[in-house]
């Protein structure tokens, strides 16, 4: 069993992809992990999405196959690579794998990419289980080659994180040896070569249009005539499910589509639905065709669909009642794990009540309550530029209320030339790094800070404070975000300052088990001397109960409950420590 | 209709308590059993401690990775709260295996809001094929607080027709022979409920 993720990797590999380049992301994470286990080919994590697709772009172009592999936003940041590979194409198989997340289960936004395939004219292939998810990348690089295009290779969530049976099979013969080719009129973009390639590629289109009737990932399934079904992905799984009866045409190449085939079917069939994800993507370009269809008039063009949503919406059934609900259950959200060194951080940034603008990271949990201490958050690397914008829109009125945080591996993917240009255009930014040594928040992959490549094979760790140095930022404080009264001092100190300034916050991730160091201590709370005053469940700490009680706490004052510290959870951090005025909260003798 | 015999299993329960391995050893067991099989789980976030739901459906061919709401004949709540989150998704009459355990949310641990009560006799009013099991007691018995995971997947195979022999293996696998003893008798524990 492989789950889709695996699958492409695995397809990767039997395909003889000599490099792969990715930068790790919610749901396309595990691909690169998966292929960093076989041999024989080079698995990056590259800094970030541009880098990643350039870098593979280079691996085709001197005729090697090439994987590179993102999460649907990361593919905003590679579109200006994206968009001219589609001029010049290529030498070696290039596949371009975007890995969409319907219901924002852990993203910003829940953009459907199948409009890429069409906004930069290059084919894409969408898979619905595990076994096409292998077979389709096969195809991908096999198509690739044929037509001289990028190929995209789309996944939702509900693909790449389902496992299902797959037949491996054997890593093909390479294809050809990579060697140099010198053919500037391809590779070379400017005016005068683009012009002439541009027609190339609508001429590709056209062949592609056709090629697609006969593309085998494209398939009828006839069942009853009554109703036709076109669908694809997720869809198709949730489809055959709730009307196994009814009629499918299954498109395996959602760009291109197979246009002949379409009218055919539409033809043979009473009643044609389209069942898709998100936007009206084949329902718009069938009823261009002048076909009539039934598509998101039934279905939800927000989040991701559902068997029952399906069924709901192909057999005109209203929303079942819910049977039993209970409302208003206590939410569980994910939370800054007990020890994260992001959250005396936070609790000193909530404390001072500054705006701050944040990044995308674990530490974009500082908005959930207790903590709420982030005030924004877009896309990679943007808290720099917030901070820069307000310093520029508001002058004095923002100095000193204001503070940007970013992670290390963020800071490192497009958080660079943000500072530089605060440096540059003199802004009064102050930019805290939250180098945790790892990009935690998709389960810990290395970065060019750690000093460790994908492979585990130790490289040079970048320098944060020299690089800040360099960059011309001229106040640079490192600090230790376990130490609350030191760390909240520099803080207070550099976000006064009318200049650009760096604190880096340095503490390994708590889950980091390079890094950490077994914590022997752990922390209780003295009932004695617990006055029931709340400081310490301020700090969002999960380690941290509220106990109700009514009774009197020390020196016979009143107090309705008091705090307590479930000691197989505590790491041993001593925040709350530090925070209790009343000294209640001391160490365990042992664990 | 053969959509009818494929048999969908729910298991909800806290990032961090070992649910996703039990969907995956289950889905190893079905498949060595001679099932097609689907399994799917969503896991954005590296945290520990987020409500985690994954879905297991198998039979002679399954189309859809998730389960439809009202559908789901086996619903294995690793926590209590939990169970309640997810009541739309049980069948008619579903098997519920509830672990004995509580973890209490942030809203809970802030003392805003309270812990839901009565939760053992809402889900054994929901069905009469109701088993409550003490997991973590049963794991702490067998040898290791974590192996509440291994109880539950005993306490699953009980209740269908696969041969144990294909269990023990699928979970033994995944573990280095030190804890082979302590998986066993968590499984055995488990199985005896």
């Amino acid at each position: 069993m492989l789950s889709g993720n695996e699958a492409i990797a695995r397809g990767a590999y039997e395909s003889g992809a000599k490099v792969a380049t990715a930068y790790p992301g919610t749901p396309s994470t595990e691909i690169l992990e998966s292929l960093s286990t076989y041999a024989g080919l080079h698995a990056e994590w590259s800094p970030n999405e541009k880098v990643a697709l350039e870098t593979g772009m280079g691996a085709a172009f001197g005729g090697a196959r090439a994987l590179v592999v993102m999460k649907h936003v990361g593919v905003n940041v590679a579109a200006d690579p994206l968009f001219t590979l589609s001029y010049t194409g290529l030498r070696g198989g290039l596949v371009l794998v975007t890995a969409d997340d319907p219901e924002l289960h852990s993203s910003q936004n829940e953009q459907d990419n199948r409009n890429y395939a069409k906004f930069a004219k290059v084919p894409m292939l969408e898979p619905s289980d595990s076994q096409e998810a292998k077979d389709f990348t096969e195809m991908a690089f096999d198509l690739s080659e044929k037509f001289d295009t990028p190929v995209m290779l789309r996944t939702t969530t509900r693909v790449s994180h389902s496992k299902s049976i797959v037949l491996v099979g054997e890593p093909a013969e390479p294809t050809g040896k990579p060697q140099l080719v010198k053919d500037p009129m391809k590779f070379v973009m400017l005016p005068a070569n683009a012009r002439k390639r541009h027609p190339i590629v609508e001429k590709r289109i056209e062949e592609l249009t056709r090629f697609a009737e006969t593309f085998p990932g494209n398939r009828v399934e006839w069942g009853e005539s009554k109703v036709g079904i076109i669908t694809s992905g997720i869809s198709y799984e949730y489809a055959k499910e709730v009307m196994p009866e009814a009629s499918y045409l299954k498109l395996g190449m959602v760009y291109p589509l197979p246009r002949e085939m379409i009218r055919s079917f539409a033809s043979r069939v009473e009643k044609l639905f389209i069942v898709e994800e998100l936007d009206p993507f084949i329902e718009e370009q069938v009823r261009a065709m002048g076909i009539e269809v039934t598509g998101k008039n039934l279905f939800p063009l927000c989040g991701e669909l559902n068997p029952g949503l399906v069924e709901r919406g192909l057999r005109g059934l209203l929303q079942v009642p819910k049977e039993e609900t209970y409302k208003n259950l206590p939410a569980r959200p994910p939370i800054m794990c007990p020890g994260c060194p992001h959250r005396g951080i936070f609790s000193i940034l909530s404390k001072m009540k500054l705006f701050v603008t944040g990044d995308i990271g674990c530490y974009t949990l500082g908005f959930l309550p207790p903590l709420s201490a982030i005030d924004t958050c877009v896309c990679m690397g943007a808290s720099i530029g917030h901070a820069m914008g307000l310093d520029k829109a508001l002058g004095k009125e923002a100095l000193g209320k204001v503070v940007a945080v970013i992670g290390d591996s963020t800071f490192l993917h497009s958080g660079i030339t943000s500072l530089l240009n605060v440096v540059y255009n003199k802004g009064a930014v102050t930019l805290i790094i939250l180098d945790n040594r790892t990009t935690a928040m998709t389960g810990r992959q290395d970065h060019p800070g750690t000093g460790f490549t994908l492979k585990g094979e130790e490289t040079s760790r970048v320098d944060l404070v020299k690089l800040s140095k360099a960059l011309g930022v001229k106040h640079i404080k490192v600090v230790d975000p376990y130490q609350l009264a030191s760390t909240e001092r520099v803080i207070k100190r550099e976000v006064r300052r009318p200049e650009p300034s760096v604190i880096i916050s340095r503490a390994p991730c708590i889950l980091s088990r390079r890094e950490r160091t077994e914590q022997e201590k752990s922390f209780f709370v003295s009932p004695e001397a617990c006055t029931g005053c709340r400081t310490c469940l301020r700090l969002g700490c999960p380690a941290i109960e509220w106990v109700k009680e009514n009774g009197a706490g020390p020196e016979g004052k009143k107090r309705k409950g008091r705090a307590s510290i479930e000691s197989f959870l505590c790491t041993g951090c001593t925040l709350c420590a530090q925070v209790c005025k009343f000294g209640a909260i001391k160490e365990s003798d042992g664990k | 209709m053969e959509n009818n015999k494929v048999k969908n299993i729910l298991l909800v329960g806290v990032g961090g308590q070992g649910i996703i391995l039990a969907s995956e050893i289950m889905a190893d067991v079905f498949m060595e059993a001679g099932f097609d099989v689907k399994k799917s789980e969503v896991h954005g976030m590296a945290q520990r401690g987020g409500s985690v739901s994954t879905h297991v459906r198998f039979g002679s061919k399954v189309f859809s990775p998730l389960i439809k709401e009202g559908e789901a004949d086996i619903f294995i709540a690793f926590e209590e709260l939990e169970a309640l989150r997810y009541l739309d998704y049980l069948s008619p009459q579903p098997t519920i295996l509830l672990n004995e355990q509580r973890l209490n949310p942030p809203s809970v641990s802030l003392g805003n809001q309270a812990y839901p009560e009565k939760i053992s006799e809402i889900l054994s009013g929901r069905s009469k094929h109701f088993k409550s099991i003490p997991g973590r007691e049963l794991a702490l018995q067998a040898g290791d607080a974590r192996a509440v995971n291994i109880v539950l997947l005993g306490a699953l195979c009980a209740i269908l027709s696969i041969p144990e022999k294909i269990w023990t293996e699928n979970i033994l696998r995944r573990f280095s022979p030190k804890v082979e003893r302590v998986n066993l008798e968590a499984f055995r524990l488990g199985r005896s409920t």
